[in-house]
């Protein structure tokens, strides 16, 4: 049966429990949602969320209990990932933070993109708009992006499915997805939907 | 025939006044289509605090201290001019910490970074948001500036947290525009009793809430000065419409651990942290025993990383006099 596992170390987790389970009967498919916590919690995964959250708090913690040298092991060898704002820095090659600059905070790293984090300004600066992603279809997605990371700059493998004010806000370098902001925070399952169908072809 | 006219426009100015105050405590829901970015509505506050779950948030005083936070994994940061020990010591009138300090946090930390001001103190609020902090804590901790009412919140675009003893001060809270709620407990003690009391009292509130028929729930709604429509949408979630935090107390990683067990969203540490004598383990222990609190080896190990020889030596509740108690100040 396949089982999806949402990286529990902190933030909106259940919110993204919620959005999968929904996506599964959407899609008509049996699954199980998990959190993932420690490695052997791992390795029954089809695939995994990275959810929003402080990316700094998710890459330390899951660093000092081993888990996020297990995960990135995991997503080398093809597990599929989703991740979202915070998911989305820790997945990509290069960080910067746009007020502070440079920062030293463990990341998986795989995602050949360049993020800069909190690009928007502070929470004060975050913002809700529809924004247009081709391959969901016509019907617009409510962007929620709280103190958003913006996704600088992509490299050659990287495809961009969607950009916001002249950014790519939702990128995917074959199963790995990312997105800038949170879809876990609307009713709008479709990304997750996305997410679902390539770890089915794990299973 | 004149004085019926103007018994009419007196009726018809009662209710654009009625519709001026409802309009300005009603929540910022964003339109279906939304072609053009729009800020500080209900999703993008309450999100905000969402995305802070799990996680530790630490009370700090200057930017040594917010950098030991961040790199131990504080989900965020929350500025004062005294830590809640050394408020309680020093008496007199607490207030909004240094804008200065505040700045300077916030140009040495990249995770959020919160500040307390004084219980309906409008003004210092005003200028937290215009200084950019992420989160306003409207807090019992510093010396309240109203002693009746609080801020109207749905007047900013940055999200609040307030403090809360029970169901129904929580949900007036919310009501006033809070994106995020806290236990009250009982600020600068180390003593995690009433934080505990506090939580295990709103939890089971709302397990009440739960069995309760729309009658009930609105005699409910009556006795705790609450809208219906906010009593009726808790029973119905099961939960706050909003994050829940736990804060006032908490001094070790079994303190942080007890509280989620309890039902916290996650936790605010004040002056557990820096009024002991092992800051750095002791912060770093902490957030591991607030993601793994459902996992006794793991806490085990995060208590291993502290002693309670270094814990904040703590006072406690009972030997306060009732003027000494923060947790009564804005109900």
């Amino acid at each position: 049966m396949l089982v999806l596992g949402v990286l529990a170390m902190q933030g909106a987790v259940s919110e993204h429990v919620v959005s999968l389970k929904e996506a599964l009967a959407k899609l008509k498919a049996a699954g199980e949602v998990r959190p993932v916590k420690k490695p052997a919690d791992l390795e029954k995964v089809h695939g995994i969320v990275i959810p929003g959250g402080e990316s700094t708090v998710i890459g330390r913690v899951a660093e000092r209990t081993g888990l996020l040298s297990s995960l990135k092991e995991r997503i080398r060898e093809g597990l599929p990932v989703l991740g979202t704002c915070a998911g989305t820095v820790l997945l990509a090659r290069e960080v910067l933070d746009a007020r502070v600059g440079k920062v030293e905070q463990p990341l998986i790293g795989l995602m050949d993109m360049k993020v800069v984090r909190n690009y928007y300004g502070r929470q004060r600066e975050s913002f809700e708009v529809d924004i247009n992603i081709p391959a969901l279809g016509e019907r617009p997605f409510r962007g929620v992006f709280i103190r958003a990371p913006v996704i600088e700059s992509v490299g050659p493998s990287v495809k961009v499915l969607a950009t916001y004010d002249g950014f790519p806000v939702l990128a995917r370098q074959g199963d790995m997805i990312a997105s800038t902001f949170h879809p876990e925070l609307t009713d709008d399952t479709r990304i997750h939907e996305l997410f679902v169908e390539l770890a089915l072809k794990r299973d | 025939m004149e004085r019926l006219e103007d018994l009419r426009e007196f009726f018809y100015g009662l209710l654009e006044a009625r519709d001026r105050l409802r309009d300005a405590y009603s929540r910022r829901e964003a339109p279906s289509e939304l072609r053009v970015p729009l800020r500080g509505t209900v999703v993008v506050k309450r999100g905000f605090a969402r995305m802070q779950k799990g996680g530790v948030c630490m009370d700090v005083t200057n930017v040594e201290q917010a950098q030991i936070a961040e790199e131990a994994g504080a989900v965020s940061v929350m500025v004062l001019d005294k830590l809640p020990y050394d408020v309680r010591k020093a008496g007199g009138v607490a207030r909004m910490a240094d804008v200065k300090v505040i700045e300077d946090v916030m140009d040495h930390v990249t995770i959020p970074v919160m500040a307390k001001c004084r219980i309906g103190h409008y003004m210092e609020a005003k200028v937290l948001e215009s200084v950019g902090v992420d989160m306003i804590d409207e807090s019992e901790v510093l010396t309240p500036a109203d002693e009746k009412h609080h801020i109207n919140k749905w007047l900013f675009r940055t999200p609040f947290v307030n403090g809360a003893r029970s169901l129904g001060e929580a949900l007036r809270r919310i009501y006033e525009g809070a994106s995020m709620i806290r236990t009250k407990g009982e600020a600068g003690t180390g003593n995690v009793s009433e934080a505990v009391k506090h939580m295990k009292l709103i939890m089971g509130e709302i397990r009440t809430l739960r069995a309760m028929n729309d009658e009930e729930l609105l005699d409910a709604a009556k006795n705790h000065d609450v809208p219906y429509e906010l009593m009726k949408e808790t029973a119905r979630l099961g939960r706050l419409p909003v994050v829940n935090f736990a804060a006032g107390g908490i001094a070790t990683p079994a303190d942080a651990a007890l509280m989620m067990l309890l039902g916290a969203d996650g936790v605010f540490v004040g002056s557990g942290i820096f009024k002991s004598a092992d800051p750095e383990s002791r912060a770093k222990a902490i957030v591991l025993a607030t993601t793994y609190w459902d996992d006794p080896e793991v806490v085990v190990e995060a208590c291993r990383m502290t002693s309670e020889k270094s814990s904040m030596m703590g006072i406690d509740v009972k030997t306060l006099k009732p003027e000494e108690m923060l947790q009564l100040r804005g109900a």
